[in-house]
């Protein structure tokens, strides 16, 4: 196993291609669940755990199922089902075996159902050109999990500043959390040549 | 009248994307040029017409615990279909738009209105609905689309604006220029309608069916 492009995938992933904040992918709770730090994590790590649950499950069904039996097409259909029984069945096990965890991330369970980042990261292991095998996709899940989690914990902070100043009125609420979000973006334009550099 | 309303009201009134706060990730996402943002518009304007005509079918038969499930999977299936048609007729689009065409399954409009509006309401007046949100969500695609691509690349759908294509901005069409367009818009919204519109004053998933477990969220935080 090459560690140095497992290496690549997860720095671009986590930086350069960072789902939020590049891809536009999640936008729904980076809006709404950033509001303060706690949740901000508690969202975070119950996205990449399930990010990593539906990597490990898909992955095995599109390539042994779906693509043996020339059924690419069910692509879209078994993935978010296969991801709405997932998020379901980790709820009733956290719930029953692990009530601490339960308490910790068990609400934000039923949000990750419609994340469109947990649907967009199973599908995009096989957009590529050469898709990801096994370990890649997995790496690559994780990575987008942790680029997630960056940017949902370092614009609770800027959010915190935001909630608390005074825009023009019509720009209250959202349209200023909009426009602080593109500048969080704008910085991470400031990671772009790092894989290059890096490991070019 | 109540018809005319059904249909009219998704365009202004409820704008799904300015009003509503809802689908923002495609929103964001396809209008860095005109005619993905057009293409995007379409596939989910159909889709949301085949899943709001079904669910309105079938809102006495599914029964209502486990109502969400089953909508997902009649939109998964409208969204195969939309996909597998752009994929055979329009196959530079299908490539353009590339994951975000089966991220429709996601779309929260599509949801949402099967929630707030399908299951309560007549085949007719659902199919109303969709057109109405259907239209809206492309208008506002479209429009944020000219304004990033016209300042972005210094084109509208690929032909060029004197000036503007030596002198572009390139950060609109760039992720940044999607975040600060969307938030000048809704800014505008606000202030025409001043505040009048529902939902928009708060950041994040109001109409989105996962409101309810957001509620849920805040509650705890209560509770704990």
């Amino acid at each position: 196993m090459d560690f140095r492009l497992l290496v690549i995938i997860l720095m671009s992933a986590v930086l350069v291609n960072n789902y939020v904040l590049r891809q536009f992918l999640g936008i729904c709770p980076f809006l709404g669940v950033s509001k303060d730090l706690k949740n901000a994590t508690g969202m975070s790590i119950a996205v990449i755990f399930v990010m990593l649950m539906a990597t490990a499950v898909t992955w095995p069904i599109q390539v042994y199922l779906l693509d043996r039996n020339n059924l690419g097409y069910l692509q879209t259909i078994v993935f978010i089902l296969v991801i709405a029984a997932l998020v379901q069945l980790v709820e009733t096990v956290l719930k029953k075996y692990i009530p601490a965890l339960y308490v910790a991330l068990g609400v934000y369970l039923p949000l990750i159902t419609t994340n469109c980042a947990v649907l967009g990261v199973t599908i995009a292991n096989f957009t590529r050109t050469t898709p990801y095998n096994f370990i890649e996709s997995m790496v690559n899940a994780l990575g987008s999990g942790l680029g997630f989690f960056l940017a949902m914990v370092v614009f609770s902070g800027v959010r915190g500043r935001v909630e608390s100043s005074e825009p023009p009125k019509p720009f209250e609420g959202l349209p200023i959390t909009l426009i602080s979000a593109a500048i969080l973006s704008v910085a991470f334009f400031g990671f772009n040549g790092v894989i290059e550099n890096l490991f070019g | 009248m109540k018809r005319l309303a059904n249909l009219t009201n998704g365009i202004i009134k409820e704008n799904p994307v300015l009003v509503l706060v809802l689908g923002t990730c495609p929103t964001l996402a396809v209008s860095t040029q005109a005619s993905n943002a057009v293409g995007m518009g379409i596939a989910a304007t159909a889709v949301l017409l085949g899943s709001n005509i079904f669910i309105s079918l079938l809102r006495n038969i599914i029964p209502d615990k486990v109502r969400i499930p089953c909508y997902i999977v009649l939109i998964a299936g409208f969204v195969t279909v939309a996909q597998m048609i752009v994929q055979a007729y329009a196959y530079s689009l299908y490539e353009a738009l590339g994951i975000y065409l089966p991220l429709i399954v996601v779309n929260c409009i599509i949801l949402g209105r099967a929630e707030m509006f399908a299951n309560k309401n007549g085949v007719l007046d659902s199919a109303l609905d969709a057109i109405g949100m259907g239209a809206g969500f492309t208008l506002t695609l479209l429009v944020m689309a000219s304004i990033r691509e016209i300042l972005g690349s210094g084109t509208w759908f690929g032909m060029q604006v004197p000036w503007l294509v030596d002198n572009n901005v390139s950060i609109m069409t760039m992720a940044p220029g999607g975040f600060i367009i969307f938030g000048c818009m809704i800014a505008l919204v606000n202030k025409i309608t001043k505040g009048k519109g529902r939902g928009s004053s708060d950041a994040g998933c109001e109409g989105c069916p996962s409101a309810a477990a957001c509620g849920k969220v805040a509650e705890q935080e209560v509770s704990l």
